[in-house]
């Protein structure tokens, strides 16, 4: 049997997950990224390898995630798509009559509205990443919890106050003055779930008609104050999937299995990468004033990849030189 | 007298084109880059829209070699830009830049003014060689448009991805080199001819989108971070609602010369907008219906943040998306410069585009 093996790179989180010919799920791992997107894809192809069976192979890698091309060069990729599509497919694969879905990541936020299996429209935020996971770290951060403590907190509210939720600054500052004029911590936690849901409804979700089925995925899922606070603006269920902090490298998955079809083999490097030596370097190149900075990668010290230039000069160099 | 003005993606061709051949010094700012934007970002309000900031950075550069005297359109209607101008000139003056500003209102509001203001440009010029001068610029521009639009539908099919872009790039520096009537002929003909030479996939699926909204940002490729480029990458043929030509044609010229691309638009916005709302935020939403008609595949809304006419258009494409059966995605562009965040999006929206022309198939069959 074939396996096919789906990494998402994420701004906050790197996710590996394997399927197989049926799409069954037979591995999957969640990592921080942490700023360090190719150590992250080293430690999970680490952690993955002795946690598949044996005898199966890889035959075929699908990237995604805004470190998708990073990824594809590292690994050797089939397929690189972005994390819409690759939202979209494993949602419809999931729950297959499922036609809106509710994406919250570390960095950006996405609505997704299918029909039949098929996008018929998404948007995606834009320049404000206000109601996004990272903010919701800090939060926690702020007041001494865990995330997993924080989003349990909302649940056991009673009454949940209002909390601006236009901007993060303002949603930051509203909270704080509401601490301190004595609102318990519960109310104050499901204040501010409301209020990201309100941003993202309002925002992200403008103008698009949210029917049911409902999917709500992505890192910030895992927060059952969301979802609640989610199905009670909508009026509707809201399921959050199995998998729903995975989703992206699923789907990127599931398209892998699509891709080899009409190609002869994997391009997969194969596990022997997680033995190679990753280092990057930049430098800022002074040819015009866009000033580009840009970034070298060595395997094992040998100069591979190129990537940063507005005119791909030093792209093109590289390529030419590996050429001849 | 050392004129300069403001760079808006090919312009520079058909104004230098103008200047040089009443016989003016003309300096064109260095293209667009960080620096300019850079500049541009230091010197303004915050909160103005992103052509002000880059213009300023424009004339800043323009200063530098040695411009002293600026053209600069100014407006009218709901769109800020029609202040920008006036803002601009007080920005300079207090950093201490000395320049001679001349504001050119539009003819068809501020007839006299503007007479003034050109005459005060051409000096001794007569006014026949001043219509002389217009019709060659006009012709520079129709040049850049015949070829840009070729360039449009070449991309997607170009068998070697770069090809296109590289007879592109030569054919505008010969457009704007060219002296008069007959090199310039010869320019676009030679042009021309070496992009029917490209190398094509002609059995490829090319997916059609028309790209409307803001004239700045529909026209300057610093600005939309090469949307046109990174979606012929992609496989897609891309109509502008706005080509130079056209609005020379439509706004200075009065529409003396009719082309056939020009749509409408007022008609084909009929059942949903009405009313100027400044700037082109009209065109937009017809445009928009026009292309749907046409069996466009799709449709991107490119905006400057904050962009008032774009901003009532959008709010109002979403019944045009309705009605019209077609995507529609809506961009706005600020001065972040990364592009991993733009392509992530067009991509989406192609392959939303193409899978359901697959499913479409599908269930033709």
């Amino acid at each position: 049997m074939s396996l096919y093996l789906g990494i998402d790179v994420g701004s906050v989180s790197t996710n590996l997950l394997v399927i197989d010919e049926e799409h069954n799920v037979i591995e999957s791992i969640y990592l921080r990224t942490q700023g360090r997107p190719l150590e992250s894809i080293k430690k999970g192809l680490m952690m993955l390898y002795p946690r598949l069976p044996k005898k199966e192979k890889i035959a075929g890698v699908g990237t995604t995630g805004s470190g998708r091309q990073l990824a594809a060069f590292l690994v050797g990729a089939d397929v690189v798509k972005n994390e819409i599509t690759a939202h979209a497919v494993a949602a419809a694969q999931q729950v297959p009559d499922v036609r809106s879905v509710l994406e919250i990541g570390g960095q950006d936020s996405k609505i997704i509205i299918l029909e039949n299996g098929v996008v018929t429209d998404f948007a995606m935020n834009t320049v404000c990443a206000a109601g996004t996971g990272s903010f919701l770290d800090q939060q926690a951060a702020r007041m001494g919890l865990s995330i997993q403590e924080f989003a349990q907190l909302a649940l056991q509210a009673k009454n949940p106050v209002r909390i601006a939720g236009r901007c993060s600054v303002f949603a930051e500052s509203d909270m704080i003055h509401k601490q301190q004029l004595g609102h318990s911590l519960p109310d104050i936690i499901a204040g501010l779930c409301q209020a990201l849901v309100r941003n993202y409804l309002n925002n992200v979700g403008k103008g698009k008609n949210i029917k049911p089925p409902v999917l709500f995925q992505g890192g910030v899922a895992a927060n059952p104050g969301i979802k609640v606070a989610f199905e009670k603006a909508l009026n509707t269920e809201v399921i959050v999937p199995r998998y729903f902090n995975v989703m992206g490298a699923l789907g990127a998955a599931i398209l892998a299995k699509e891709a080899i079809v009409k190609q002869e083999r994997t391009n997969f490097k194969g596990f022997n990468l997680i033995e190679s030596q990753f280092t990057t370097s930049s430098f800022d190149c002074h040819g015009c004033p866009n000033i580009c900075e840009v970034i070298e990668l060595y395997i094992d010290g040998n100069l591979t990849a190129r990537w940063g230039d507005k005119c791909n000069k030093w792209t093109d160099a590289l390529q030419t030189k590996v050429a001849n | 007298m050392k004129l300069t003005f403001p760079h808006m993606g090919n312009m520079y061709i058909p104004v230098k084109g103008l200047l040089e051949y009443l016989d003016l010094e003309v300096v064109v700012p260095p293209f667009s880059t960080k620096k300019t934007l850079e500049l541009g970002v230091k010197y303004s309000p915050e909160f103005a829209c992103l052509p002000l900031k880059i213009n300023l950075g424009n004339f800043i550069e323009a200063r530098e070699l040695g411009a002293d005297t600026i053209i600069m359109a100014g407006g009218v209607g709901p769109c800020r830009f029609g202040l920008y101008a006036q803002v601009e000139k007080e920005i300079l003056q207090d950093l201490g830049y000395d320049f001679e500003t001349l504001v050119l209102e539009p003819p068809d509001k501020h007839f006299g003014q503007f007479i003034a203001r050109v005459k005060r440009i051409i000096g001794s010029n007569s006014w026949w060689k001043v219509m002389e001068a217009i019709k060659f610029a006009y012709r520079k521009s129709y040049a850049v448009d015949m070829v840009e639009r070729k360039v449009q539908k070449l991309r997607p099919l170009e068998k070697k991805p770069g090809t296109v872009d590289m007879i592109y790039k030569h054919a505008l520096n010969s457009i704007d080199n060219a002296q008069s009537f007959s090199t310039l002929e010869e320019a676009t003909s030679l042009s021309l001819l070496k992009l029917d030479q490209v190398p094509i996939e002609s059995d490829r699926e090319v997916i059609k989108i028309g790209l409307i909204g803001e004239i700045y940002t529909l026209l300057e490729p610093f600005v939309n971070l090469d949307i046109e480029k990174e979606l012929g990458k992609l496989g897609v043929e891309v109509t502008r609602s706005l080509y130079l030509s056209e609005w020379i044609s439509s706004h200075l010229l009065k529409n003396l010369i009719t082309d056939e691309n020009i749509k409408p638009f007022r008609d084909l916005a009929k059942p949903y907008l009405n009313y100027f709302v400044g700037g082109h935020g009209w065109e937009t939403v017809g445009y928009a219906v026009g292309f749907s008609q046409e069996g466009y595949h799709g449709l991107i809304q490119l905006a400057p943040l904050t962009c008032m006419p774009e901003i009532v258009a959008h709010n109002i494409l979403g019944k045009v998306k309705e009605d019209c059966q077609i995507p529609i995605l809506t961009i706005y562009l600020d001065e972040h410069s990364g592009k991993a965040g733009l392509i992530t999006r067009i991509e989406a929206f192609v392959d939303l585009i193409r899978r359901q022309l697959e499913t479409q198939r599908r269930l033709a069959r």
